[in-house]
């Protein structure tokens, strides 16, 4: 194994350029480095104003998400030897404006999160000295979708979300549905309002990249379509059974 | 509602590339899955003229016969059976995301939802080629 690499990195500065260029460095390549790892040496030992995002290193934070070689990655849990001999492209997340270069401005995903409702919706809530019980097989009903970091990997790999920014995307819909299915929770039919609308699921053409992509396998792709079926079956109870029947 | 960008330096909005598609090789399957449903609608079209042929008598159905063997009809067909068959490996394949069944409290694994499909669907063809091949 050769014992350096390549990494070329977008580099751009909202103060003095019009548009995002590339940089290239050479780092060590070392069997348990991670793409994050050439990153920090290239802050710490060759240009120092090189910026980007990450804090736990392990997976978890789902703050380090970049397009490595074209393909959106957690940079810390992609190691480098597997883009051996290289060069090794990085580049900001797709299908968000780019702040600085690997940084990018997350606001539109924050503000979908938040109409999706992702917390438990209770019509009446318990004395504070009761417990909301639920069985093994009432978690493994949502524990899949609970495993979402935000990462948002899935939307830098959205096709749809690139052409159409309304859709609401797939952790979005994915975080939705992981309380949708959650026993102690009472608000599937506040969610259907925001979910059932043209730009929720119904925007959704099942490229099927989101899943892919997903470092925590939430299976976002599956939640939208299993969405869509419990939407039809709705509309058809609507349709079929009297106004104001439950 | 609050812009939460208003506060912030101007940032660089990349444009999606009308070829993105291009770009890759998954998002080209994606557009070929999608794009086989016009082989599908022209494989539908061709029954119906097919059979509209049939209840015309037998000469008007020579000549759809004749028709169906010039040369532009032959490649036509070839690239539809190719699409419709693609269409229907990856709709099968497909199936097991939006059905999620559980036995047991376990949910039943993707070849599990996936395999009736393409048994069915085997069984079927084969169930055809048997009444067309049998005369």
């Amino acid at each position: 194994m050769a014992n350096r690499i390549t990494i070329e990195v977008t580099r751009y500065d909202p103060a003095q350029d019009e548009k995002p260029r590339f940089d290239s460095f050479e780092v060590p390549l070392r069997k348990e480095w991670v793409v994050l790892d050439a990153l920090n040496y290239i802050k710490d030992h060759l240009d120092g104003s090189l910026t980007f995002r990450w804090s736990c290193r392990m997976g978890v934070c789902g703050s380090c998400g970049m397009t490595v070689n074209g393909v959106p990655k957690l940079t810390c849990a992609t190691f480098l030897s597997d883009y051996a001999p290289g060069p090794v492209r990085v580049e900001p997340m797709k299908n968000f404006p780019v702040l600085k270069d690997l940084v990018v401005d997350t606001s539109d995903f924050l503000v979908k999160l938040e109409k999706s409702k992702p917390w438990i919706i209770r019509k009446v809530e318990k004395p504070l000295d009761e417990e909301y019980f639920q069985t093994p097989e009432q978690l493994e009903a949502y524990k899949q979708y609970s495993m979402c970091i935000n990462c948002m990997l899935c939307y830098a790999a959205c096709p749809v979300y690139g052409l159409d920014p309304l859709f609401i995307g797939p952790a979005a819909i994915a975080l939705a549905q992981r309380y949708n299915m959650d026993s102690r929770d009472e608000g599937a039919s506040e969610r259907m309002d925001i979910l059932s609308q043209h730009d929720g699921i119904w925007g959704c053409t099942f490229v099927g990249e989101c899943t892919q992509v997903c470092p925590k396998h939430v299976d976002p792709a599956g939640a939208i379509q299993q969405y869509k079926l419990t939407a039809t079956m709705e509309w058809v109870k609507a349709l079929v059974l009297p106004r104001g029947s439950e | 509602m609050i812009n939460p960008t208003e506060y912030l330096p101007k940032s660089y909005h990349p444009r999606v590339s009308t070829y993105w598609w291009l770009t890759r090789w998954v998002y080209l399957k994606f557009i070929l899955r999608e794009a086989s449903s016009v082989f599908v609608a022209w494989t539908v079209i061709l029954t119906l003229l097919q059979i509209r042929a049939l209840a015309a008598g037998p000469a008007r159905y020579a000549e759809f016969q004749d028709w169906l063997r010039s040369p532009l009809l032959l490649v036509l067909n070839a690239v539809s059976l190719f699409f419709v068959v693609f269409h229907a490996v990856t709709w099968f394949n497909l199936a097991p995301k939006a059905m999620v069944v559980r036995v047991g409290g376990r949910r039943l694994p993707n070849l599990a939802i996936s395999a009736p499909n393409f048994a069915a669907w085997a069984v079927l063809s084969a169930a055809i080629a048997w009444i067309l091949m049998r005369g």
